[in-house]
């Protein structure tokens, strides 16, 4: 015990050689992908993260990488709990992670500073701190393509077209997540209500959301024109159940897009017919570029999951937000002149991504999601988001309106102010280089 | 009458009703509880485990699909038929039969003679294990549960409450149904402890596990009994809240609602997790309606904590709980 052993030495440097050389490359381009496949949000982490994590493997698999770099995806299990957020953050930042996808808007709060501080950027896809959308600000954080502000105002804005742009006299119920994330809108909800004169009436409701009763039963007595939600897991499913139950109109039913999915729709059954929910891409699996997934990621054995998700809106825009950083880090390569960037370069990339409608189409997905821009004083892109509506016999969402740009006239002062109270208190200058 | 008397009344039916459901988490604790002492902190998530099964077995969901198909590189999910939902409840009771024996045999009898908080830390790990086997054996996708209970308004309640008030009252089938589950099942579980054989070896193992072994009583048998009778307590509460949400993970969180109800009835009463759970879900419900809106809503979880807590100042063991009095 513990003398020299020439056998063990051999052992420990052929291991070594082997890891050195079989390792997933030491100059890949790694992602870390910060999912939550356990826990009572399970149902919700999976399907993101397939798609997070099928859309890489397919550009593995089909192209080599990206730019002859392979991609290579760390998974680091949150269970959709902020400390083991921070603690994958933790121990993953040191593998030179190009960006983090958090997934959540609890752990995104706690990455801010963090990932300020060790110049690492943040992608949080329709979640997060809203007022990131200021670039001057908030250098390392992206919000594009819309953000929670953006989903408030579109929705007033559909509503405004259902009632042939007169909202006076009318009265919205915010049914919300008593969190963070549930308030968000309610500012935004205010102010739009001050200038188009509707009332707006609030009901939180507490975690994790199982029981509803005296919301619904609150609903049914003032009759609210409309209803909008901002819910997530558990309290979405029961919110459209209680909605069938009082007889609610579910047309008159919008949902943020995180109250959106086919799990939240699918336990109410046929009585979830009309429910809508806002979105910023497209849904489904009709475009050529699933043909490639299920060719060279699902139909090979190298699926993230189960290969069932395709399609699926949670699925959808997981490989949405993986689309969306390949094209930052191909960005990034061509400003850096070389493939093999590092996070500096990526938030460089991410900072002038510009998606065409031309792009998405060379890209396979058609259609698929709205124009947009990233530059330095906006991290959030132009803020287009459509409404969908669900259809309970084919069990299929699908688009009824047309991409709408959020009104900007109500929300660039709010994040404006929010974003220069952040900046006094952290002690920033905003500025763009 | 006022408006704001009958809307009153509406919430007050209301908190009944859902006073039964977080009842119906309660009985599970107190049958384990009154039994061996154990605080069952797996009780939730034995309603979770329940309910997937149940829905696996209607649905003919093939067990353990994803880590065959993983590792076979097969792609079978279903074998194709429907199982009618009686036949899938007492399939799902067998399955909780085997469990109650497995956590009997594989845990307790390890455990007997160890201090409450080894026991209650013992139950914290099945919590977990029993979370990651439903997932692994069903996944954890969310599913439609449909036993054929009504679900919506009870149009004869809404009509003959708009004839006398002039405001049809809600009242869900659903909540009807569970409370006249539940009213039957606390009826049996009282006639089977207080006039059975095995009811009365129950409580005298519950009363000292010594005195019981010493005349003649299995410890064994009668804990696989308890966590069996728990696990069909706990299929019951999985129905009626899967019924409402669908089956998901989160369903195991329900026991978050049945420990306020254990504060104020009492630990080891049948009757008392009922009347705790009636007290909790009026008091939240009229709480919210009244004071809810001056205090920006969302008061019912904690209201629920605050109320058994204001219960438990004026009697510690819950108002059907034994009093425990230790002389030095």
């Amino acid at each position: 015990m513990g003398g020299y052993n020439p056998m063990r030495r051999t052992l420990t440097t052929l291991v070594t050689g082997a890891l050195l050389a079989a390792g997933p490359a030491m100059a890949d381009l790694t992602i870390v992908d910060t999912s939550y496949r356990t826990g009572p949000y399970a149902a919700n982490g999976i399907p993101f993260s397939d798609g997070y994590q099928d859309y890489f493997t397919l550009l593995n698999e089909r192209d080599g990488g990206i730019g002859g770099e392979k991609i290579n995806i760390i998974e680091c299990e949150t269970g959709y709990n902020t400390e083991k957020g921070v603690e994958c953050y933790e121990s993953t930042k040191n593998e030179d992670p190009l960006v983090y996808e958090p997934l959540s808007t609890g752990i995104t709060y706690q990455l801010i500073p963090k990932a300020t501080a060790d110049e690492i950027p943040l992608h949080t896809l329709g979640y997060g701190r809203t007022s990131a959308k200021n670039g001057e600000v908030f250098k390392w954080v992206f919000n594009y393509p819309a953000n929670y502000w953006d989903g408030a105002s579109v929705a007033i804005k559909h509503i405004l077209d259902q009632e042939g742009g007169d909202l006076n006299g009318k009265k919205i119920a915010l049914v919300y997540h008593n969190s963070a994330y549930g308030k968000e809108p309610i500012r935004t909800l205010e102010k739009l209500g001050e200038k188009h004169g509707y009332e707006l009436m609030l009901l939180p409701v507490d975690h994790p959301g199982q029981e509803q009763k005296s919301q619904w039963l609150q609903v049914r007595r003032e009759r609210p024109d409309y209803v909008i939600m901002w819910g997530w897991g558990v309290m979405n499913q029961v919110a459209i159940q209680e909605a069938v139950n009082i007889r609610y109109p579910m047309d008159h039913f919008i949902g943020i897009w995180w109250s959106g999915s086919e799990n939240d729709v699918l336990p109410a059954g046929e009585g979830a017919d009309g429910y809508k929910a806002l979105t910023f891409h497209n849904l489904g699996d009709d475009y050529p570029l699933y043909d490639d997934l299920r060719k060279f990621v699902v139909d090979g054995g190298k699926a993230a999951g189960a290969g069932d998700q395709l399609g699926t809106a949670l699925y959808n825009r997981g490989m949405y937000a993986a689309m969306l950083a390949a094209e930052a880090i191909k960005t990034a390569q061509e400003m850096a002149g070389t493939s093999a960037i590092n996070a500096a370069q990526m938030r460089d990339g991410m900072e002038n991504l510009k998606i065409t409608e031309e792009k998405m189409a060379e890209l396979g997905l058609p259609n698929f999601g709205p124009e947009f821009e990233v530059t330095c004083s906006n991290h959030g892109g132009e803020g287009y988001a459509a409404v969908a509506q669900w259809d309970a016999a084919a069990k299929e969402w699908s688009l009824i309106t047309d991409y709408m740009q959020s009104d900007q006239d109500v929300i660039a002062p709010l994040i404006e102010e929010d974003s220069t109270a952040f900046a006094q208190e952290s002690g920033i200058e905003p500025h763009c280089d | 009458m006022p408006d704001t008397l009958i809307f009153g009344m509406e919430v007050f039916l209301n908190g009944l009703m859902a006073g039964v459901l977080y009842a119906l988490v309660a009985l599970g604790f107190v049958l384990i509880y009154k039994a061996s002492g154990i605080f069952n902190y797996s009780q939730g998530v034995l309603a979770l485990f329940a309910a997937l099964t149940l829905v696996g077995i209607m649905d003919g969901q093939v067990p353990f699909s994803h880590m065959i198909n993983a590792v076979f590189g097969t792609d079978i999910h279903h074998f194709g038929w429907q199982v009618p939902a009686v036949f899938a409840i007492l399939l799902t009771m067998v399955v909780m039969v085997v469990l109650a024996w497995a956590v009997q045999r594989l845990i307790f009898r390890h455990l007997i003679g160890q201090e409450p908080i080894i026991l209650f830390m013992a139950t914290i790990g099945l919590a977990y294990f029993l979370e990651g086997l439903g997932d692994i054996i069903w996944g954890s996708d969310i599913k439609k549960l449909d036993v054929g209970l009504p679900q919506g308004i009870n149009a004869s309640i809404d009509e003959l409450t708009y004839q006398w008030f002039g405001y049809g009252f809600f009242i869900d089938n659903l909540d009807i149904w569970a409370t006249a589950i539940a009213v039957i099942l606390v009826a049996v579980l009282v006639a089977f402890s207080q006039y059975t054989k095995q009811g009365r070896a129950m409580r005298a193992v519950a009363d000292d596990h010594q005195a019981a072994l010493s005349v003649g009583i299995s410890l064994n048998f009668i804990w696989i009994m308890v966590w069996s009778v728990a696990g069909f307590v706990a299929l019951v509460a999985g129905i009626m809240w899967g019924t409402k949400s669908g089956v998901q993970f989160s369903l195991s969180l329900i026991a978050l609602k049945a420990l306020p109800v254990l504060m104020l009835g009492g630990f080891t009463s049948i009757p008392g997790a009922i009347v705790g759970g009636l007290i909790i879900g009026v008091g939240e419900k009229l709480f919210e309606f009244l004071v809810g809106p001056l205090v920006g809503g969302a008061t019912e979880n904690w209201f629920a904590y605050v109320l058994a807590l204001i219960f438990l100042v004026f009697r510690p063991q819950g108002l059907f709980g034994e009093k425990i009095i230790e002389r030095v």
